[in-house]
């Protein structure tokens, strides 16, 4: 042995789990369901009760199951934005680029998203948007279905009524 | 001090595979039945919730905060969390109550083994340095310790079969259990090694499952009008990580909890030892000098179904049914955790007054 110690400043110990993750019964569905091109959340079955998109199979403010479908629109609402600067790792997308909060018309809470199409700096809360979809022979079971959301030529939702409209564009 | 009472035990079925269900579908069946039990709502009629669950069995990062949006947390609730069987979140909630923080409380445990290795995915709570990078897996360890017991002359493997053949039988009764069957000692005997000297017969099953409970103070329980079991003693004691440091042939720490419990100032009717493996019941049912006149396991025991973050409070659960159906009057609950029987906690629990 050396009179002085060696510091040892890290070793090295990878470590490898293997799982077989399922993501649940609700979010399965959800999934599925996108590989349609659809937008589904879910809700308790008693009228009136909130929709959740995406679902995981229970209403958080009760802790009942979630066991009523619901398809909501594509089209959505900015709840909130933010406009990022920084390159996302692996992603083609160009900084700066717009990632929203949206609620869909037809949801009660809101999921993330890009918009794009847009001039990043007239973005505004409670501006209507809608999905932009990949060509459906390229569609999987994943939210990257929707490219990113445009803006349309809608009037802007009052703060107060966000995420809380009638579904509406199902019909076309 | 305050009395603390339970009120209300579930769970759901062992089962070696839960499918698609996430967390939260785990959990709601579960809730729902207790929250009928106990004649409440929702989290909200509790004033304190605690689970206990670990991310690393089922792979999922932060699925304990997924699990609760099974309880109704809107508007907000007091909860917390161990990353440890719900015995210990048991632990935590009577500590809550005893500091009059509380009045009543909800504790569950989940837990979904079968997305990953379990035994492998064990080896990673040893030690960081040493252990863990050699991958040590719960099963071999257990053996390691079977092997001592059973060169030192302080078992036979047919005491091991005996164990298994009784939970298998006794698991009959067990609706929830994952195996069960009318063997013997002689029919576990005839199976190969595994592990030697373990035969699968000797490890309990991989499982998927919930547990919930609902606890409070006696006032509470009264003013509920719900037949209830008292939580008379409930202490927890830790051993060295490392197996080279202790006697693995003998649990001293569940010898020490059980003392501190109180658990020797009365006759014990029945017992229920968290013991993943054969042998272990057999440490565990003489570091605690149970005796013939204790009902030990009647439920099977984790040989049966081993609900991992949740078959320790199923341990207490049980003892508290049997207490409430009027089979005994006075148990034991024991809950481990760690390998070898590393960390222990025991509950002594005694029957309520009539409601």
């Amino acid at each position: 042995m050396s009179d002085e110690n060696e510091m040892i400043t890290g070793i090295e110990v990878p470590i490898y789990l293997k799982y077989n993750f399922t993501a649940g019964a609700a979010p399965a569905r959800f999934l599925s369901q996108l590989k349609e091109g659809k937008l589904t959340g879910q809700s308790r079955s008693d009228p009136g009760a909130p929709v959740y998109v995406p679902p995981r199979g229970s209403c958080p403010a009760t802790g009942q199951p979630t066991d009523t479908e619901v398809e909501v629109a594509d089209k959505a609402t900015v709840q909130s934005f933010t406009i990022v600067h920084i390159p996302i790792p692996g992603n083609p997308i160009e900084p700066p680029f717009v990632v929203a909060n949206l609620v869909a018309d037809g949801a009660n809470i809101s999921f993330i998203h890009l918009m794009s199409e847009c001039d990043n700096e007239q973005v505004h809360i409670g501006q209507r948007v809608q999905a932009v979809w990949r060509p459906e022979e390229e569609w999987d079971y994943s939210m990257d279905n929707i490219k990113y959301f445009k803006p349309i030529d809608e009037p802007d939702v009052p703060v107060e009524h966000i995420g809380k409209l009638p579904v509406t564009g199902l019909e076309g | 001090m305050k009395e603390i009472a339970i009120v209300g035990y579930q769970q759901s079925d062992a089962v070696s595979d839960a499918g698609a269900q996430n967390e939260v579908e785990l959990i709601i069946p579960v809730l729902s039945r207790i929250f009928e039990q106990v004649g409440i709502t929702n989290a909200q009629d509790v004033d304190f919730v605690c689970s206990g669950s670990c991310d690393y069995l089922q792979g999922a990062a932060f699925a304990f905060v997924l699990g609760v949006d099974a309880l109704g947390a809107v508007p907000p609730i007091k909860e917390s969390h161990v990353e440890m069987d719900a015995a210990w979140a048991l632990y935590e909630s009577v500590l809550k109550i005893r500091m009059g923080h509380a009045d009543s409380a909800l504790v569950y445990g989940f837990g979904k083994s079968s997305p990953g290795e379990l035994p492998i995915v064990l080896s990673q709570q040893l030690d960081p340095y040493y252990l863990a990078p050699q991958w040590v897996d719960t099963i071999s360890l257990a053996a390691m310790q079977a092997r001592m017991m059973l060169d030192r002359g302080l078992i036979t493997e047919r005491d091991m079969a005996e164990v298994v053949a009784r939970s298998r039988r006794n698991a009959l009764d067990n609706p929830h259990a994952q195996l069960k069957g009318d063997v013997t000692a002689d029919d576990i005997l005839a199976e190969e090694t595994y592990l030697s000297p373990l035969r699968r017969s000797d490890c309990c099953p991989i499982s998927d499952g919930a547990s919930a409970m609902v606890i409070c103070t006696v006032e509470k329980a009264k003013a509920w009008g719900k037949p209830y079991a008292v939580i008379s003693g409930i202490d927890h004691i830790i051993e060295s990580h490392n197996p080279g440091m202790r006697d693995l042939t003998d649990s001293v720490s569940t010898r020490k909890a059980a003392e501190n419990a109180g658990m020797g100032k009365g006759k014990v009717d029945v017992a229920e030892l968290y013991a993943p493996f054969s042998h272990q019941e057999l440490i565990l049912t003489r570091a605690l000098g149970l005796g013939d006149d204790t009902n030990i396991n009647p439920s099977g025991g984790v040989l049966a179904g081993n609900l991992m973050m949740a078959s320790g409070l199923s341990r207490i659960g049980e003892v508290f049914n049997r207490i409430v159906a009027g089979d005994a009057e006075r148990g034991v609950a024991h809950t481990t955790s760690g390998p070898c029987l590393q960390h222990n906690l025991v509950a002594v629990l005694d029957k309520g007054e009539v409601a």
